[in-house]
């Protein structure tokens, strides 16, 4: 029932708001950055906008799917895995790229391990289970070395954002755990005192960054206007602040292919089911 | 330093401090059981409450095996930063495994508590053992650094682990020092206000018994009559005491008195025998000697020298009568009955060496009519007593002279303020010849041997300047 009255809202303010879902992909704990974002995007667009947040992919996903959502920030994988109907609207430039890495971290009192094999019978945090970052990548890169995922731990759960993930390893509840890149960079810009907790022990090759995707029956017109929002941030005074607390550098229209590298993660992971 | 040696002026404040300190130790020692019983309740209270708090989100978070949730779930109930120190949360999965803790780094996850230290064994031997009971259950054991509270954690009725909170006994501490900071503070305050009272109680108590031993220390030391102890009389034991010990003193000077007393009427008794015995042999040769010596001068012719010799032998001999026949006293009861008129002579007699000396006589004769005791040997007592009253008594100085008749008894009274009659001289003073005495040393003898004769009492009190002669005499009616 409430599942209902809530899509009925959503719908009823369809026509004049977009409605942009936001996943763990950013800092999504920024309140208060969120609204100046999204009030920012709302004049761009000469249209409300509002940002809509929920506490795993797979819901915003499924949001975005069920038409929920004009929009979402989701991670690579769960693109890879509904290409059919999902279209890439802006991929975020980090560090003037669109990509990123997944890094392995560690509690900073273990200075010994080198890699994920070094973390054998440990406890081990992922972030969330649509994530690349912190659960496909980790999870492939071990069955490439041809570990059992799921038997090499003594335990494993997830933290649903990754800052917790950098929380879980730091204040030591996980031995080891697996992290977006970007975030982990951004958060030793804001929290450097919870990075500090934790040691990094390797990065994974790079992927394609976190997109923002659309449905594809998405009208042109909507699409049009929401990625030109998206990459004249870069060339506005206020768009760049935002990004800069973003830590990003804009955005650009981006490939399908820059997600190959995750598609071909997909393919190991299921291949190894 | 033996406790015995300290004086109670110091010992009185002691006791106060003492018993202060007693107090306030088992004050401290009431309330800090009280303060810790709280305190136990208190961390119970608190662990059940938290329970309650948790006992839906936690094992639904177990359920669900949400590592993460069930750990922000611990790490809110913490409490806020300040406290973290003295709370530590556990949570064991149904086989006492660590699922999650507060404190990751030191009791990690999939652990089992007994590898974390004797203490939390025991407190999972106590979690294991309690299976199967629903309820919370603190735990406690001496010398933990902890008291814990053993919640399990039901859904549905079912356990799905145990949560384990355990409470800092450190957060006592503040709690005792704050305590012991309000008695110590409040027992410095009594001290203080009480000592300077303990010091006046003990100094109350102790004055009249210090004025007391010194008093003590004296008798024996001198004449019982020069101590002046002027306790406190009154019904408490210090009242009592000195009650007594002025009672003694008096008992002491009585029996003093009765004793020496006695022993000078003892010796005065031998003395008038031995003088007596003495006279009667002297008397009766030399009673033949002077008469053959008055027959010899009266029928035989001498020249000169002859009659001269014979008449400083017969002086020699006079003068040899005279002093025996004043030692041999003996009140004549012939002579007639004393009247007003004869004191009054007295006074007559005193006159000049009264007038010579300036001295002012206050001379009270009381009697109203004759009294029936012969005159002469009273006469003789009081001329003794009040000449030498005189001859006592400083230049300038008084001399009352008191005759009165009182229930039977003549009463004579003679005082002086010359110096004082020590007590050595006491002993010797109504003696013959002795050597205090100014004179021929016998007036007191003669008084004392009248006086006996006539069956009275003299006694002699001398003290402060002031000598009292006091005869008293009975009257016999006829």
């Amino acid at each position: 029932m409430a599942c209902l009255l809530m899509a009925g809202n959503l719908m009823a303010n369809s026509e004049k708001t977009y409605r942009i879902g936001l996943t763990a992909v950013i800092l999504t704990d920024q309140t208060s950055f969120l609204k100046e974002w999204q009030d920012y995007l709302s004049s761009s667009l000469r249209r409300p906008v509002r940002f809509i947040q929920r506490q795993t992919y797979e819901e915003v996903t499924d949001l975005l799917l069920g038409g929920d959502l004009d929009a979402a920030w989701i991670c690579g994988y769960p693109y890879v895995r509904n290409r059919e109907q999902l279209e890439l609207l802006a991929v975020p430039l980090f560090n003037g790229e669109p990509l990123y890495r997944s890094y392995l971290i560690v509690p900073a009192t273990d200075t010994g391990s080198r890699e994920i094999a070094d973390l054998k019978g440990k406890v081990f945090a992922y972030s969330d289970p649509n994530s690349n970052s912190g659960f496909l990548y980790p999870q492939v890169s071990m069955i490439r070395e041809g570990i059992e995922p799921n038997h090499f731990f003594s335990k494993t759960f997830f933290t649903w954002t990754h800052r917790d993930v950098v929380k879980a390893v730091a204040d030591g509840v996980a031995q080891g755990g697996a992290v977006d890149g970007y975030v982990w960079e951004t958060l030793s810009r804001h929290e450097p005192a919870l990075t500090a907790g934790t040691r990094l022990v390797s990065k994974s090759p790079l992927f394609g960054f976190p997109p923002l995707v659309v449905r594809r029956d998405i009208s042109r017109e909507d699409f049009y206007a929401l990625r030109n929002a998206l990459l004249k941030m870069e060339s506005v005074t206020e768009g760049r602040r935002l990004l800069q607390r973003l830590n990003l550098d804009g955005f650009t229209e981006g490939e399908d292919s820059l997600y190959d590298g995750v598609a071909e993660s997909v393919r190991i992971l299921e291949g190894a089911q | 330093m033996k406790m015995g040696d300290i004086s109670y002026r110091i010992k009185v404040p002691l006791m106060f401090t003492l018993v202060i300190l007693i107090t306030a130790s088992v004050v401290t020692l009431a309330l800090t059981w009280r303060a810790y019983e709280e305190l136990r309740e208190e961390v119970f209270n608190n662990a059940v409450e938290i329970g309650s708090v948790l006992s839906n989100s936690l094992p639904n978070a177990m359920l669900h095996d949400d590592l993460w949730g069930a750990y922000r779930l611990v790490q809110a109930a913490e409490g806020w930063p300040g406290e973290t120190s003295s709370r530590l949360l556990v949570v064991l999965d149904k086989d006492g495994r660590i699922y999650v803790s507060n404190r990751p780094k030191e009791l990690a996850v999939t652990t089992r508590l007994r590898a974390h230290g004797a203490e939390l064994a025991r407190v999972e031997a106590e979690v294991l053992r309690l299976t199967g009971d629903l309820g919370p259950r603190p735990y406690e054991y001496p010398n933990d650094q902890r008291l814990y509270v053993i919640l399990p954690m039901l859904s549905d009725g079912v356990a799905m682990g145990t949560l384990v909170i355990g409470y800092d006994r450190a957060l006592f501490w503040p709690r005792f020092i704050a305590i012991v900071e309000r008695v110590v503070v409040s027992a410095l305050l009594v001290t203080v206000l009480l000592l300077p009272f303990g010091w006046y109680l003990g100094n109350r108590m102790v004055k009249p018994l210090g004025h007391l031993a010194n008093c003590m220390s004296k008798v024996g030391r001198g004449s019982n009559e020069e101590i002046t102890c002027d306790l406190r009389q009154g019904k408490d034991e210090i009242g009592r005491l000195g009650t007594s010990f002025q009672q003694m003193l008096g008992e002491l000077d009585e029996k003093e008195r009765l004793e020496s007393g006695m022993l000078a009427s003892e010796r005065l008794a031998a003395v008038g025998r031995l003088a007596a015995g003495v006279a009667h042999e002297i008397n009766n040769p030399l009673g033949g000697m002077l008469n053959a010596l008055n027959t010899f001068r009266r029928y035989s012719e001498t020249d000169t020298l002859g009659r001269e010799t014979f008449d400083l032998i017969e002086r020699g001999l006079q003068q040899i009568r005279e002093t025996v026949s004043a030692l041999l006293v003996e009140a004549n009861p012939r002579s007639h009955s004393l009247s007003p008129k004869d004191v009054n002579d007295v006074r007559m007699l005193l006159l000049a060496d009264v007038s010579r000396k300036q001295i002012r006589l206050d001379w009270r004769n009381c009697l109203e009519g004759d009294v029936a005791l012969p005159s002469t040997p009273i006469r003789q007592v009081l001329i003794n007593l009040s000449l030498n009253a005189v001859q006592a008594s400083p230049e300038g100085g008084a001399v009352h002279c008191l005759v009165e008749n009182r229930e039977n008894r003549l009463c004579l009274r003679v005082v002086n303020e010359g110096p004082d009659i020590s007590r050595e001289q006491k002993l010797s003073l109504f003696e013959p010849f002795s050597e205090s005495a100014t004179g021929n040393g016998l007036g007191l003898w003669v008084t004392y041997q009248l006086v006996h004769q006539l069956e009275g009492i003299i006694e002699v009190r001398s003290r402060g300047g002031r000598t009292q002669f006091v005869v008293e005499l009975p009257i016999k009616e006829a």
